[in-house]
């Protein structure tokens, strides 16, 4: 199956004639391409041989022996004395192979392995998680003898070990096939279990003094053909056959992985990665698999509220009447200077357009970014020039172009950390070949895995070493490298200038990689102050008239609108009179405490969330939103890939977004022209990509070097440039509930130069313009003056507590 | 008797035991006296490494491991255009039940090995070389340390070796204590630092061995073999032996004889000479069964008493020549408990890996248990033969194989004693105490 799967771009999709090679398998002749393994071959005419170690995606072992075919020809006229694993075997001109379909020694084989793994199994399917949907299970029906002629004593161990605060491990049951071994050292490159012992007391093991802290760790357990790995989540939950499986995709970052959610009377018991070659193949990171009960806690909004006039508390409302009374304050606030719209990024495409066309329409302004984090207006231009409709067939990448990269570079961007399935997918690259070279302060644990050059940069710095890179003894970009951007780059002035010139220059590809799921999305319906849907630049004229058209209105506001950050200051200094918020939180914003002193200064403020936040709470009207597991949509991958999925749960007590959206829009006269997501998703198609002169990009200069006086700090603590960005799993409010996945998050830490880490001792306080923060420190090969910190693994923050990325904080070692 | 007056010389060919009475022999100015590093000498200022291969092919030398392949041929096979440094890799992991050959090689005349070692390597072009030694053998890691080091003093290793510009350095490396790393690729794992695990061929060590480089990896007597053949020629080494088994070899007879220990003579030989030779069985008792080359290899009984000793006729008679390990069993041996013991050796071995030996060593264990108790069942015999056929053939590597080798042959020459582990203990129908060799008033009771 995966054999004949070419990548798109990449190099040729036809197999060449002259590659395939013809064998005969129980009689029926078949041409596959050469070295495709005999199992794989088997399959392609429809006969399973049973399997355990053998996994497509895994480097094939032949430890299970489960697989055994006879051989009488193996192309050279002269057969194979023994049964052969087929899951090993290569296919050769001219082979014939008998499976256990027509060969009775095959079947014995197969059924001689199939009750020896039996033995030491403790049958224990009635209580076992596994039991229905577990391959042991069902290939010991179809492959294996009715009884087991064994009647001696099992191999026992004590029942369950962690072997991390989520996995789970049952010796008992455990097959020893290695999958989850062979997993974690070769696709995530976290070989934190092995096989230990051996013999019939062989096991999984861990090393006691680095535990199984993985970000891919649960597939170990999706690909366990056992009940052996367990999750601590899901352990007894649930049976497989009372589970409704649902296709979705994942909502924690921009790398759009397909999963399967299975879930049993309205609840969503597991999630699985779904079966996506194009995109995640078959892995999906811990956050993706177990981060889904955010949306089941306590502080869930389930009704509409209304700030009540004349005791000032919210009170619940009816859906009408919390449209109307929203409708009433906008059009009030609109009236007294403006409302600014700032959706959040975790939207869908539809709910984004619905945010984007909602501002237009029902409001009249440009005032509406989904950047709810630290930005420019230079990333505004990169998005509306560079970013926005390079979709698939277009200028930017794919992750098919990773894999045939020939060099990868990475720039404001932790793959590791802030988009795991590009993470897995450059680790099977850099194991083909692909050289990857981070732009980044320090050597990563990632970039480790993924065997890359770091060009060791300070935060500030990335203009200037991506600048380098287009003339570099080390690296040579050529056509199918790629430049892969992050976000994070938005802060440091004239890198996103530099990094398309990398790209221009050496004809490179260039896509930009956001932290999370809406955020492409957003770009592409319109979501920015600059931009209208479908890539219309709000400063061209012919655009905007298309975009009025399409939409039903006259004319459109013509003057681009306040970013994020302008749209607080306007907000803070009473320009602004109303805000429409959807899921933002505050402390991600640049400056949160401006942020939240804006909810306070707005006269009127809109909320739009799943569940009660400091936006809730300070605003005047407040509608719950449905969750997506709860609707329909489409994420938009950083590829600029759509992810349509549909309703997993369809709750017909909430409303996503656009519904709510459309509801507010109607009762200020001024409709949508849509309600639902699917009429959203029509409008939106029938809207189409804008094909005339892309938005311009003007010239961005880096910043200043640090200066002396940035340098000078009271004796005994050093002045410091700080680098930050968020690991995987962190204090992330999708995580909220998630007690085993958050024990396998990194220990937060303070990373320094080895010589100043050395001076400070084992703790430092970090002082920033914002606040303090006492971390413990480690040692990392970053430049001088410049230290680390994890974003969002304590407190409310690095942006709250700390201060801003890139800038200069105080680092004092505590006695 | 008859037979052995008949024969005009002593059958013996001490070779490779030669200087074993020597004393100090493990020294090297005891090894140089009697001719040492003289080949080593000769070979790297006369001798280009093709000649050097081309000697050992001709000479017939085959691996003396167990499997008997040609060894020349295996370092012909070492790709010399790869562009990877070549390793040479001697198997000193001796740990068959039985076999004892090695070990004494090893103890005795450590420098033989060395000058071997240096032979081979500089026929494969090789500048490393490793003697993996099993672990638990620490006298002879030590001596071989110290052979090393006396080497490396006199100019044997190092740099330039005797102004030949070759290079060559040798690392002694002791094991851990498993059986497994005797098989070569396991071996392979376990010098890099990993679990010993047999891997998956292809790549096969010739192409990617060691470090994922072009190895040769070959046993203790093979690699000794070879500086009598340079020295004293290719001719010489293929006089002695049979048609397509030549040479010189050490046999090793332990058990019920009356003199046992190594016998170095040329292939072909019979147990029935090596036994007279040997003093013959215990006195007062006659010959049961043996195995021919360790307990890998299927046993064999009096009938077989006149087989040549060589590749070939051994395996006509249904077994294997292995390594030579002569186990004799006198017919106070229960036959089932020589197995059990076997088959435990085999279960406590097992690495693990691979589900036929991993799990059928466990049962076959506990299925031998109780036939030797008594309390066998019907068909336990049946189930017995057709596990070992579910492992035979099916398992990752010749561990699986070899440990049913003793149980099948086994049942099919003495299979009535199975069935009286239906009824009857092992220990009233063969008392143990009577096979001991240790207590001589039970012996010769």
């Amino acid at each position: 199956m995966t054999a004949e799967k070419a990548p798109e771009r990449a190099g040729s999709s036809e197999v060449e004639r002259s590659d395939l090679v013809t064998v005969t398998i129980d009689g029926v002749s078949t041409s596959v391409p050469k070295d495709t393994l005999v199992i794989r071959a088997a399959e392609q005419i429809g006969v399973q041989i049973p399997r355990f170690c053998d996994h497509p995606l895994l480097a094939p072992v032949g430890a299970c022996r489960q697989c055994l075919v006879e051989v009488p020809d193996a192309g050279n006229g002269r057969g194979m004395p023994k049964p052969q694993a087929s899951c090993t075997l290569q296919v050769a001109e001219g082979m014939v192979v008998e499976t256990q379909a027509t060969n009775a020694k095959a079947d014995k084989a197969q059924q001689g392995v199939m009750e020896l793994l039996l033995i030491n199994h403790p049958l224990d399917c009635p209580v076992c998680d596994k039991g229905g949907e577990c391959p042991l299970q069902n290939q010991a029906l179809s492959n294996g003898r009715g009884e087991s002629r064994f009647e001696g004593v099992k191999r026992t161990f004590p029942k369950p070990i962690n072997i991390s605060a989520q996995v789970l491990l049952d010796r008992e049951r455990c097959v020893l096939c290695a999958r989850c071994t062979r997993f974690s050292e070769q696709i995530a490159g976290d070989p934190f279990i092995a096989l230990v012992e051996r013999g019939a007391l062989q096991q999984v093991g861990i090393y006691e003094k680095q535990p199984f802290e993985s970000y891919f760790s649960g597939n170990t357990i999706q690909i366990c053909p056992v009940g052996a790995l367990t999750s601590a989540d899901y352990r007894f939950r649930s049976r497989p056959f009372d589970l409704v499986s649902s296709p979705s995709v994942a909502e924690h970052d921009a790398c759009g992985s397909a999963i399967r959610v299975d879930h049993r009377r309205g609840k969503v018991m597991r999630r699985l990665a779904g079966n996506d070659p194009e995109v995640n193949e078959e892995w999906i990171t811990d956050k993706d698999r177990f981060a889904f009960h955010y949306a089941r806690g306590d502080d869930r909004l389930t009704f509409p509220r209304v700030r009540d006039e004349e005791t000032g508390e919210l009170r619940p409302a009816s859906w009408p009447e919390a449209f109307a009374v929203a409708a009433r304050g906008l059009a009030r606030a609109a009236a007294a200077g403006g409302v600014g719209v700032l959706p959040g990024g975790r939207l869908t495409a539809e709910d984004a357009y619905a945010y984007a066309t909602f501002a237009r329409v029902a409001l009249g302004t440009n005032d509406v970014d989904f950047r709810a984090r630290p930005h420019s207006r230079e990333e505004a231009e990169f998005l509306a020039h560079e970013v926005v409709l390079s979709g698939l067939a277009g200028r930017g990448a794919t992750y098919a172009d990773l894999e045939g990269a020939s060099t990868v570079v990475l720039a404001g961007l932790e793959p590791e950390e802030e988009a795991g399935t590009i993470f897995l997918r450059l680790r099977k690259a850099a194991r083909k070949g692909t050289r990857v070279v981070a732009v980044a302060p320090f050597t990563t644990r990632g970039l480790a895995k993924l065997d890359g050059r770091l060009v060791r940069t300070a935060p500030g710095e990335e203009a200037a070493a991506l600048a380098a890179l287009r003339q570099d003894a080390q690296t040579t970009l050529d056509g199918t490298a790629v430049v892969l951007v992050g976000e994070r780059l938005a802060t440091s002035p004239g890198a996103l200038s530099a990094a398309l010139e990398l790209a221009r220059s050496t004809g490179a590809r260039l896509a930009w990689v956001p932290r999370r799921a809406g955020d492409r999305g957003a770009v592409e319906t319109g979501c920015l102050p600059t931009l209208l849907p479908g890539g219309r630049p709000v400063a061209d004229a012919a655009a905007r008239v298309d975009a009025a058209a399409e939409w039903g209105v006259g004319s459109l506001p013509e003057t681009p609108g306040r970013d994020a950050d302008a749209i607080v200051a306007a907000a803070l200094s009473g320009d602004l009179a109303g805000l429409v918020v959807g899921g933002v939180d505050p402390d991600d914003t640049a400056d949160p405490a401006a942020f939240r002193a804006a909810l306070d200064a707005a006269s009127y403020v809109v909320a739009l969330e799943l569940r009660e936040t400091d936006v809730t709470r300070a605003a005047d009207v407040v509608f719950p939103v449905a969750p997506v597991a709860d609707k329909a949509g489409t994420f938009v991958t950083w590829e600029g890939r759509p992810r349509p999925f549909d309703v997993v749960l369809g709750d017909p007590g909430v409303l996503p977004d656009a519904r709510v959206l459309a509801g507010v829009a109607e009762e200020l006269g001024r409709p949508l022209g849509f309600r639902h997501t699917l009429e959203a998703r029509a409008r939106m198609e029938q809207m189409g990509a804008w094909d005339g002169e892309r938005a311009a990009m003007s010239v961005h200069r880096p910043g200043p070097p640090l200066s002396a006086a940035d340098r000078s700090a009271p004796s005994g603590s050093v002045r410091m440039r700080l680098a930050t960005w968020k690991q995987m799993l962190d204090l992330g409010s999708m995580q909220d509930g998630e007690k085993h996945l958050r024990a396998t998050a990194r220990t937060p830490v303070a990373l320094l130069p080895e010589a100043v880490a050395r001076a400070m001792g084992g703790h430092v306080t970090i002082t920033g313009d914002r606040g303090s923060i006492d971390l413990p420190v480690r040692a990392a090969d970053l430049p001088e003056g410049v230290v680390w910190v994890p974003a969002r693994s304590t407190g409310r923050g690095v942006l709250a507590d700390l201060a801003s990325p890139g800038s200069t904080v105080t680092v004092r070692g505590l006695p | 008797m008859t037979e052995q007056q008949a024969r005009p010389i002593d059958p013996l060919t001490p070779v490779l035991s030669a200087d074993w009475g020597e004393k100090r022999s493990w020294t090297l100015p005891v090894y140089e006296t009697g001719g040492g590093y003289r080949a080593a000498r000769r070979a790297l200022a006369e001798m280009t490494p093709e000649q050097v291969v081309g000697e050992v092919k001709d000479s017939g030398l085959r691996g003396r491991g167990g499997a008997g392949f040609p060894t020349g041929m295996k370092w012909g096979f070492i790709p010399q255009d790869n562009p990877n440094p070549k390793y040479l890799v001697v198997n000193a992991d001796e740990s068959e039940p039985g076999t004892c050959k090695d070990t004494p090689l090893m103890m005795a005349s450590p420098h033989l090995l060395v000058e071997g070692v240096i032979l081979a390597s500089y026929a494969i072009r090789a500048h490393h070389a490793f003697i993996y030694v099993r672990g638990e053998i620490l006298q002879v890691v030590r001596r071989l340390q110290q052979a090393v080091r006396e080497a490396y003093d006199a100019g044997h290793l190092g740099r330039d070796i005797h102004g030949s510009g070759y290079d060559l350095d040798v690392v002694v490396h002791a094991g851990a204590g498993a059986y497994i790393c005797g098989e070569e690729t396991a071996l392979l794992d376990s010098l890099e630092g990993r679990r010993g695990q047999p891997r998956l061929r292809p790549p096969f060590p010739a192409v990617a061995g060691l470090y994922a480089s072009p190895t040769v990896i070959n046993n203790v007597e093979s690699i000794a073999s070879v500086p009598g053949i340079i020295r004293n020629g290719a001719e010489w080494f293929a006089s002695m032996g049979t048609e397509k088994s030549k040479g010189h070899v050490l046999y090793s007879l332990s058990g019920h004889v009356t003199n046992p220990g190594q016998f170095e003579a040329p292939l072909g030989i019979t147990l029935r000479e090596l036994i007279d030779m040997a003093g013959g069985i215990r006195e007062g008792h006659e010959l049961k069964f043996w195995t021919p080359g360790g307990s890998s290899t299927p046993i064999l009984t009096a009938e077989h008493l006149d087989v040549p000793l060589d590749y070939e006729a051994v395996g006509a008679a249904g077994s294997m020549l292995g390594t030579r390990a002569l186990q004799v069993f006198d017919e106070t041996t229960s036959v089932v408990r020589a197995v059990l013991r076997w088959t435990e050796f085999y279960k406590h071995e097992s690495c693990g890996k691979c589900t036929p030996c991993r799990e059928g060593t466990w049962w076959l264990v506990q299925t031998l248990k109780r036939l030797e108790a008594g309390q066998g069942e019907e068909g336990d015999i049946e189930k017995l033969v057709d596990l070992c056929d579910n492992i035979l053939g099916r398992s990752f590597c010749a561990l699986g194989d070899g440990a049913t080798s003793p149980i099948t042959s086994a049942v099919e020459h003495f299979r009535e004693e199975f069935e009286a582990g239906m009824h009857t203990p092992a220990w009233e129908l063969f008392p143990y105490r009577a096979s001991t060799v240790f207590t001589p008033e039970v012996a010769t009771a």
